[in-house]
């Protein structure tokens, strides 16, 4: 049964219907799984608990009970997310053998639902990564084209979905983690509101900046994801207790007035014109569907990735100040002379290149005497972020960009030099700084075959309209999501 | 503004990361070209500008944030140190705090 080809509601259908069993759908993605393992999308597999899983659906099935709402639906989850009792690595050497003990709510919210998780997936380390290169455990590769990459850092479970060995995934997104590697796999990718989704069992990364969402094969099943990991929880206090909307119902609206913005800023220089001409032909499908297409401006934004490193950075040296070979995880060998080299050798050799680089970066931005000029300027020009998209949601509802400058670039091809790998999430950002949700949905693939992503960004926790207004697209576009490069498997 | 990497180093004691020579050079120079690109914020005026340390709607002043100071069950001290690479008696072990080489 190729996941591809169903939707979270059709699969659970069939299940019920006693026409499939949860269980053969298990065996056959974990198969699946096996079989594309050059892709290196997994880092951890959890066959004999997916199989338990499933093995629960169809006891309920039999006995002709209703299925809980992602009954059957197979699973992916980052490995930055804690599942008790798996090994969960956050893509770093540092917790090459950690074993949880306790489940990120988003995780048990899923399973409760019925939901089957096959599997951690890999990740940029830390999540600091746009291309998935930076993960201990080997780079990711792009279904599309094996030579190039899935983007990060989300990038293991964008391809879990975009090859067909999950209906679905979670990701996490700082700086556009879920969103750039959801456009670069062809597949969709949300980043709700900040304190839209729990991130209690989150490997924390940045705290004013992380939220889990959901990457899928259609607006519909990332709506269904998201009904499912949304709201407030005790664990999480950023966490929202603004009601959740059902969006599943919400995407079946039409977009007739609906106003869409195009910002300026973000369709200039560094931007492919294969890419502009592409998002250009989808926005006119926003015409043709009845939405108004208005012109906006977002002024702060060629300041968001300076803002973006500064931020992010000095959260990060806080956050990972933690792996220190003390509690879990890796420890440094040899004789330690006294625990702060003990701190220091751990440290240096359990964590990758691009994970001290961000902890240097941070921990100089707080540091005595520079605190000011950089995190305190950089909160002040955040600010001016946020004010740019509450002046512009004065006259449109959502805003349309492309997700990434670029399809997808080749492995090994930025890896030298950070500074441009950073400057490739210009257009990410942005939502994580202001807090708004953003999502990515495939339009078009480039001459060379490879997927190309808009993004839509909404109003603070307007996922309704935003998911209305991305189901609409998608049904226009009619992309089909079929990955070339694996076809033959 | 260019890192010295006089620079590179203090900031990687702060960060308790014993840097090789090797990384303590590439860093200076990357950090260098980084902190460079970030100096474009300077650009701005933001006399009057609020900083914004995260997004408005989130909890943190919120009632709903807090809870009732009552003590609850926890991981107990077991499965606490369990993960640690060196543990004794329920305690996590680990070399000298003071003194040392």
């Amino acid at each position: 049964m190729e996941l591809k080809g169903l939707t979270i509601s059709s699969l659970r259908k069939l299940i019920a219907s006693r026409e499939i069993s949860a269980v053969e759908v298990c065996r056959e993605a974990l198969d699946r799984i096996e079989q594309l393992s050059e892709l290196n999308a997994f880092i951890t597999t959890t066959a004999e608990s997916a199989l338990a899983d499933a093995e629960r659906i169809d006891r309920i099935a039999e006995k002709g009970e209703p299925l809980p709402k992602l009954a059957g639906a197979i699973l992916a989850i980052k490995d930055n997310m804690v599942i008790r009792g798996v090994r969960t690595t956050a893509g770093s050497r540092i917790l090459f053998n950690y074993k949880p003990p306790y489940t990120a709510t988003v995780v048990e919210r899923l399973q409760a639902a019925g939901a089957i998780v096959v599997g951690k997936t890999n990740l940029d380390e830390f999540a600091m990564g746009s291309s998935t290169e930076n993960s201990a455990y080997g780079p990711v590769k792009n279904p599309w084209d094996m030579t190039r990459v899935p983007g990060g850092s989300s990038g293991g479970s964008a391809v879990a979905v975009a090859a067909g060995m999950a209906i679905g995934a979670l990701g996490s997104d700082t700086g556009g983690s879920i969103r750039q590697p959801a456009s670069l796999c062809g597949v969709v990718g949300l980043k709700p509101t900040y304190g839209r989704v729990s991130r209690y069992g989150l490997i924390a990364f940045g705290s004013s900046l992380d939220q889990i969402g959901p990457l899928a094969n259609s607006v519909q099943d990332a709506a269904a994801i998201l009904n499912v990991i949304a709201g407030r929880d005790p664990g999480d206090s950023t966490s929202s207790d603004i009601e959740v909307d059902d969006y599943s119902s919400a995407i079946e609206g039409d977009v007739r007035g609906l106003r869409v913005g195009v910002p300026r800023e973000y369709y200039g220089e560094g931007l492919d014109p294969e890419v502009k001409a592409t998002i250009e032909a989808a926005i006119k499908k926003f015409e043709e569907l009845g939405a108004k297409i208005v012109d906006v401006s977002l002024p702060h934004t060629e300041y968001a990735v300076p803002v973006y490193y500064l931020i992010a950075t000095a959260e990060a040296s806080s956050n990972l100040a933690r792996y220190d070979g003390v509690r879990y995880g890796f420890r440094a060998e040899g004789e330690a002379g006294n625990l702060k080299e003990m701190y220091s050798r751990t440290r240096d050799q359990g964590f990758g290149a691009e994970v001290k680089r961000r902890i240097m970066l941070g921990t100089y931005a707080l540091s005595a005497g520079y605190y000011d000029a950089y995190y305190g300027k950089a909160q002040k020009v955040r600010s001016l972020i946020e004010r740019d998209f509450r002046n512009a949601f004065t006259s449109c509802d959502v805003i349309a960009t492309p997700t990434a400058p670029t399809p997808a670039f080749k492995l090994g091809e930025k890896t030298d030099n950070p500074l441009e790998m950073y400057l490739s999430d210009i257009y990410t950002i942005t939502a994580n700084l202001a807090g708004v949700p953003g999502i990515s949905l495939p339009c078009g693939l480039s001459s060379k075959g490879l997927p190309i992503g808009i993004q839509l960004i909404g109003r603070q926790f307007e996922e309704a309209t935003l998911l209305r207004a991305a189901h609409n697209l998608e049904q226009a576009l009619g992309f089909d999501s079929t990955p070339s490069a694996i076809s033959s498997v | 503004m260019p890192i010295s990497k006089v620079d590179v180093a203090k900031i990687a004691e702060l960060a308790r990361l014993e840097l090789t020579t090797e990384e303590t050079e590439s860093f200076t120079g990357q950090l260098s070209s980084i902190l460079g690109h970030i100096d474009k914020l300077n650009e701005l005026d933001t006399t009057d500008v609020p900083p914004m340390s995260h997004s408005s709607t989130a909890g943190f002043e919120a009632e709903y944030a807090r809870r009732d100071d009552v003590t609850r069950p926890s991981l107990g001290q077991r499965l606490a140190t369990e993960s640690a690479p060196e543990s004794e008696a329920g305690y996590f072990k680990v070399p000298r705090v003071i003194g040392g080489h």
